[in-house]
């Protein structure tokens, strides 16, 4: 390859006038992003920057002025040494075409205003104005622009149109035509994006409405993104519907830990309780969307089953200092030799890098974590349903292979070798045991939020937070490393895992690490790992950071 | 099926693509074009060079006759040479704009005419793959069609090197199933595709550019491509001597409503006003009634009003453009004229209304006629259509309010020039017109006074059990 | 339902005219299926689909956004009753009124028979006939016009109706 090829091109930038102020925008951009990126944002319905522009609300109209030309065919500049302008005389969409040299926009002139009062009643006129009722009322993009264009009363005298309502359009979503504006976002969603081309529109003009076909449901594993999409309230998740008005929900930006893949998320929350979890946007991670097994697993942090309190030897043990003395002791009777540790894949690198120092402390030389896979897709779920893999990898706890050293742990609590067992995070059974070879052990220390045969048979049950209690940094399956950030409080006496582990090895050593927070944790790991020298959980930031990758280091 | 009787052509027509329509024996097979020189102009096309046969269609100016009224060389020229995507070359004969019927004729007596200006098309643009997009209500038209097709197969003029030229060309018919926007040439090619015929966005969508199959596409009106042939034959400089400039050649106007005689019509452009046609050809309104309003261009041309009077610019003696008033039956059948006078001469399809008519009643036949027609994908059209008609509807049933007639307006006007496509001027331009032009009718209408309709079952028909 | 050979013969010679995209044989398609069963059934529109290799919602969103095509069987003798302007000025409304009376059809009184958006054929209750009324068919200069099957009357008159319906069995 010629040393042209490989520098890339300068970014030509073309000269824009948007509402009499000249600015500079590379070539491609859409006008209507044009006008976001100069401060003026434009009202859209069926616009999205990531899918196909249909043009079809009708919402974001703005005038449009070509160079006005000389008879030579030059432009013919103004006083201000700049273009002037043929205005188009009819308002024109600015979602589909890109910004051209010399083009003038203007974005709230009485043209365009009057444009989008007459669209905005268009959409109102047979749309059922049930705000008190709708889900999506405060973040429904109706609302919001009929603050801005709407008139206070109505001059539609007539009938509204019937459309189908409460359609359980899939297993996760419920749909009401009558709401629907129509703007295809969840259409093009589905065949752009999940290529599951399962929506259409059936019927004609007025009678439009968003159906699926009677044998087939909006049931892929991608479908609750329709529900983000849709403007207005015609599309609301099932599980969500009626729980909680979204203007109370605290939002946490943080990721999602159900697969490797590591979709940026933000998790809605009220007092303690997680509402939803959606998708941020992330054009190196996920764009804008995530799965639905990834999205709707924050339920487990709420079952009645969660775990509230240290258990030693069958009997709660709501001293937590107590409880963690009592595992020291019982692990520091046994040879390093006769101890293993099993770690998780779901765990952060904070959580790993302790329990790494953990199983130092210990002398413990047999260690892995449990791999967990399933199948994925070539859209975001990954196979790897561990979402920290590759951290767990960079901080010595997994094998090359994750789970290639459990077979060799499992035998030896099998034949009597090893006779303590740490399972942080993970069912024991799992990872090759089974309850009868659990039962073998004299000592066993686990970390849970749910119960599971390993808490069954633990000696000392530690229970510990959910991905939305804590916080922390993971390693995608990308090496994007990124963080977690706390939502809602663990319940009960339930402790962050780090302070856990943390109790756990000043238990052991009888010393103290002198960690008062996660900072301190990430302070003395990243000045471990020359991988992650330098860095921190704000310097992550809200979309992570590239990591080297592991072959060119 | 009965024959449709013959009509004697009207001495003041000028008969070119109509020439065969009506015909003394004339049959669709290709046995009896031949024997009217049928593929003789193909013959000569095949001989010259496409750019050429181009170049004759820009010097004629014919302007597209399926409503817009688009230069059709201009609309070719946008195909560029050495283009290495294929090329597509679609017949519209979707005809369903109401006051419109033409192509019918056309397909049904002389179907050769049209796959030969088809031909002569995909020759000049390279094209090999084209289609013949009928509506679905002419399914004896279709069958005609294919079996025209399959004639000219079989005599060389269609299929694998024709005329020995080397050139190949496949056409298809492909029927609608009665979507009146399909015949919106995006909406058309969707519909071609296998979807819903939404109108495509333009920009980026232009057909030449990204029409079917996202390849470059020419949408040409059944007239249209007639036209071609008779161009190749004549020249494109003496075709242009028909008409006046720029508004070249003949044109076929169909006439109906409230008229003696209605019907069609082949005429040079311009040849003849409005009045001219209606009183001459169509011997006038019928005895005892007045005129009371004409609807020029396909019911979406904004109506006239008998007695509006208009200011054009004609040339002078001294060659000068000259201001003259003129009343409505002294526009001329033209394209410019009919633009300046504030409607079109679209698809050539004049309605008359005498002075029997409700001129509610009749806005609100097309009202209905537009909500139903609406593809409902942008909103303007979608919602604003159906409105309209609501309006009307309850005005007719006695429910009007005094504001109507300004919401009519309001909604109509908020409909057009906001759309994705002509739709909206074609269901919005009809309502602006008959609120404008006939006010003391929609005030009336709005103030309440007309009396609920009789309920059917006390129609005295319905208690006499009598017709009508 | 059953495919005769023909149908399928036919069906076969409607996806070639489409070498690009087969996806663009489902009009063709939903005609030959109308013509040979009278209506497009359910089974119709997944058989479609499925022969087209297309999810059923793209074939259920072309029947219901066409209006010819019908959901459910029409009567032996369908009659399409164009009522816009030029027909509805030439008495298409009264045409269609004496249709209803001469085939046993509950007409509305409003010149409408139809059973409301998406259902516009009524049929008789001797399935003998069915009426629906339809836009523009572009006869516009010989009004009031019908279609009886694929045939187009011109000009028809309340006289007619008894001889015109006659011709069909």
């Amino acid at each position: 390859m010629s040393n042209e090829a490989t520098t890339p091109k300068p970014v030509e930038l073309v000269n824009v006038q948007i509402d009499g102020v000249w600015h500079q925008f590379p070539k491609g951009t859409r006008i209507i992003e044009a006008c976001s990126q100069a401060g003026k944002f434009i009202p859209r319905y069926c616009y999205h920057p990531k899918l196909s522009s249909p043009g079809n609300c009708r919402m974001c109209m703005v005038e449009l002025g070509m160079p006005k030309m000389t008879p030579d065919r030059k432009p013919e500049l103004g006083p201000d040494g700049k273009p002037l302008h043929n205005w188009i005389p009819r308002p024109q969409i600015s979602c589909a075409q890109d910004v051209s040299e010399g083009l003038g926009v203007r974005t709230a002139s009485p043209m365009v205003e009057e444009a989008r009062k007459g669209v905005l009643e268009f959409l109102l006129i047979n749309h059922p104005l049930d705000c008190p009722i709708c889900d999506q009322a405060g973040e429904c993009r109706l609302q919001e622009f009929s603050y801005d264009y709407g008139q206070a009363k109505t001059r539609f005298l007539e009938e509204k149109v019937k459309k189908p309502k409460r359609v359980e359009i899939g297993p996760r979503i419920t749909l009401d035509d009558e709401r629907c504006i129509l703007c295809t976002r969840c259409i093009r969603f589905m065949r752009e994006v999940a290529k599951d081309d399962v929506i259409g529109i059936v019927e004609r003009g007025s009678y439009n409405s968003i159906a699926c076909h009677p044998d087939r449901k909006l049931d892929s594993n991608y479908s609750l993104n329709t529900v983000d999409l849709c403007p207005v309230g015609a599309l609301t998740s099932t599980d969500f519907r009626f729980k909680m008005r979204v203007w109370f929900l605290k939002e946490t930006k943080s990721i999602c830990t159900s697969c490797a893949t590591g979709c940026n998320t933000v998790i809605g929350a009220r007092e303690n309780i997680v509402y939803r979890q959606t998708p941020r946007e992330n054009n190196d991670v996920n764009q804008a969307w995530m799965c639905d097994y990834g999205r709707l697993n924050f339920h487990a942090l709420h079952s009645p089953e969660r775990l509230l309190s240290p258990v030693v030897n069958g009997k709660e043990q709501p001293d937590w200092k107590a409880a963690l003395a009592s595992a020291a002791a019982a692990l520091k009777a046994f040879a390093p030799e006769q101890i293993a540790v099993i770690t998780s894949g779901k765990m952060t690198n904070e959580e790993l890098f302790l329990a790494a120092q953990l199983a130092k402390t210990l002398g413990v030389s047999k260690h892995d974590i449990v791999p967990h896979a399933d199948a994925g897709d070539d859209i975001l779920l990954s196979t790897d349903r561990n979402p920290n893999t590759a951290g767990a990898k960079l901080l010595g706890l997994s094998a090359s292979t994750p789970g290639a050293n459990l077979p060799a742990i499992a035998e030896g609590v099998r034949n009597g070798a090893i006779k303590a067992l740490v399972v942080l995070g993970e069912d024991a059974t799992e990872a090759g045991l089974t309850a009868a070879d659990l039962a073998k052990l004299t000592v066993l220390v686990t970390t849970a939020i749910l119960p599971n045969a390993t808490t069954a048979a633990a000696s000392h049950l530690l229970p510990s937070a959910g991905f939305a209690e804590k916080r922390g940094s993971m390693i995608n399956k990308n090496g994007r490393l990124q963080r977690l950030n706390r939502a809602i409080q663990s319940p009960g006496l339930a402790r962050d895992d780090w302070e856990i582990l943390v109790g756990l090895i000043e238990a052991v050593t009888d010393s103290s690490l002198g960690f008062a927070a996660i900072e301190d944790v990430v302070k003395a790991m990243t000045a471990a790992t020359p991988a992650l020298a330098g860095l921190s959980l704000s310097k992550i930031g809200d979309l992570g950071v590239q990591l080297e990758p592991i072959s060119a280091r | 099926m009965p024959a449709p009787a013959r009509r004697i052509p009207h001495p003041r027509e000028k008969r070119v693509v109509f020439a065969n329509v009506d015909r003394e024996g004339y049959t669709p097979d290709i046995a009896c074009y031949l024997r009217h020189g049928g593929y003789e102009d193909l013959k000569k096309a095949v001989t010259m060079a496409p750019a050429d046969i181009v170049n004759e269609v820009k010097a004629s100016a014919l302007r597209g006759r399926g409503g817009a009224g688009f230069p059709c060389g201009v609309k070719w020229g946008f195909i560029r040479p050495g283009e290495t995507k294929p090329v597509y070359l679609i017949c519209n004969a979707d005809e369903s704009e109401p006051g419109t019927f033409k192509d019918r004729y056309i397909i049904h007596q002389d179907p050769h005419q049209l796959i030969e200006g088809m031909i002569i098309s995909a020759f000049a643009l390279n094209v090999h793959l084209a289609y013949l997009y009928i509506r679905g209500e002419f399914p004896l038209g279709a069958k005609i069609l294919e079996k025209a097709i399959a004639e000219a197969k079989a005599n060389g003029f269609l299929g694998k090197n024709i005329l020995g030229t080397g050139f190949d060309l496949e056409i298809y018919v492909h029927r609608g199933a009665g979507a009146y926007i399909c015949g919106e040439e995006t909406g058309l090619i969707e519909s071609l595709e296998g979807k819903r015929a939404y109108p495509r966005i333009k920009p980026p969508y232009f057909p030449a550019v990204l029409g079917l199959y996202q390849c470059p596409t020419i949408v040409n009106n059944v007239e249209t491509l007639c036209h071609v042939k008779h161009i190749v034959r004549m020249g494109g400089a003496e075709f242009a001597k028909i008409g006046t400039p720029n508004n070249t050649g003949t044109r076929i106007v169909g006439v109906s409503g409230d008229v003696v005689r209605p019907g069609y019509f082949e005429i040079e452009v311009g040849s003849m006003t409005l009045g001219e046609l209606i009183n001459d050809l169509c011997g006038g309104v019928k005895p005892g009634r007045k005129l009371k309003a004409i609807i020029p261009g396909g019911s979406s041309a904004k109506v006239f009003r008998a007695d509006e009077r208009f200011t054009i610019k004609v040339k002078g003696a001294d060659g000068a453009l000259v201001e003259k008033e003129i009343g409505v039956l002294d526009i001329p059948m033209d394209f410019d004229t009919m633009a300046a006078c504030g409607s079109m001469a679209g698809s050539g399809g004049v309605i008359v209304m005498d002075d029997s008519r409700d001129m509610v009643e009749c806005l609100n036949n097309l009202n209905h006629f537009y909500a139903h027609e609406s593809c409902g994908q942008c909103t303007p059209c979608r919602e604003g259509s159906l409105w309209m008609k609501k309006i009307t509807d309850r005005m007719l049933a006695g429910g009007g309010v005094e504001s109507d007639p300004a919401t009519l307006a309001s909604v109509s006007n908020n409909i057009a020039g906001k759309t994705i496509c002509a739709f909206g001027e074609a269901c919005s331009w009809p309502v602006m017109s008959f609120v404008a032009k006939f006010p003391e009718e929609f005030a009336a209408r709005a103030k309440k006074q007309v009396p609920p309709p009789t309920p059917p079952e006390f129609l005295s028909e319905a208690l006499t059990g009598g017709g009508h | 339902m059953q495919i005769p050979p023909e149908l399928t013969a036919q069906i076969d010679e409607a996806i070639s005219h489409y070498p690009v995209s087969k996806r663009s044989a489902s009009l063709p398609l939903l005609h030959l299926f109308q013509e040979h069963f009278g209506y497009i059934s359910e089974e119709a529109i997944r058989w479609i689909a499925e022969k087209l290799e297309l999810q059923p919602i793209a074939i259920l969103e072309l029947v219901t956004f066409y209006p010819m095509f019908r959901r459910k069987p029409p009567g032996k003798i369908h009659i399409r009753v164009c009522k816009t302007l030029s027909c509805a000025l030439a008495g298409a409304e009264q045409l269609k009124a004496d249709l209803c009376k001469a085939t046993g059809i509950p007409c509305d009184g409003h010149g409408g028979c139809h059973g409301g958006h998406g259902d516009p054929v009524t049929v008789s209750p001797d399935g003998k006939f069915s009426i629906e009324s339809v836009e523009c068919l572009a006869s516009c200069g010989s009004g009031p016009v019908l279609m009886i099957n694929d045939d187009f009357h011109e000009a028809v008159t309340a006289e007619e109706i008894p001889q015109l319906l006659s011709q069909y069995k």
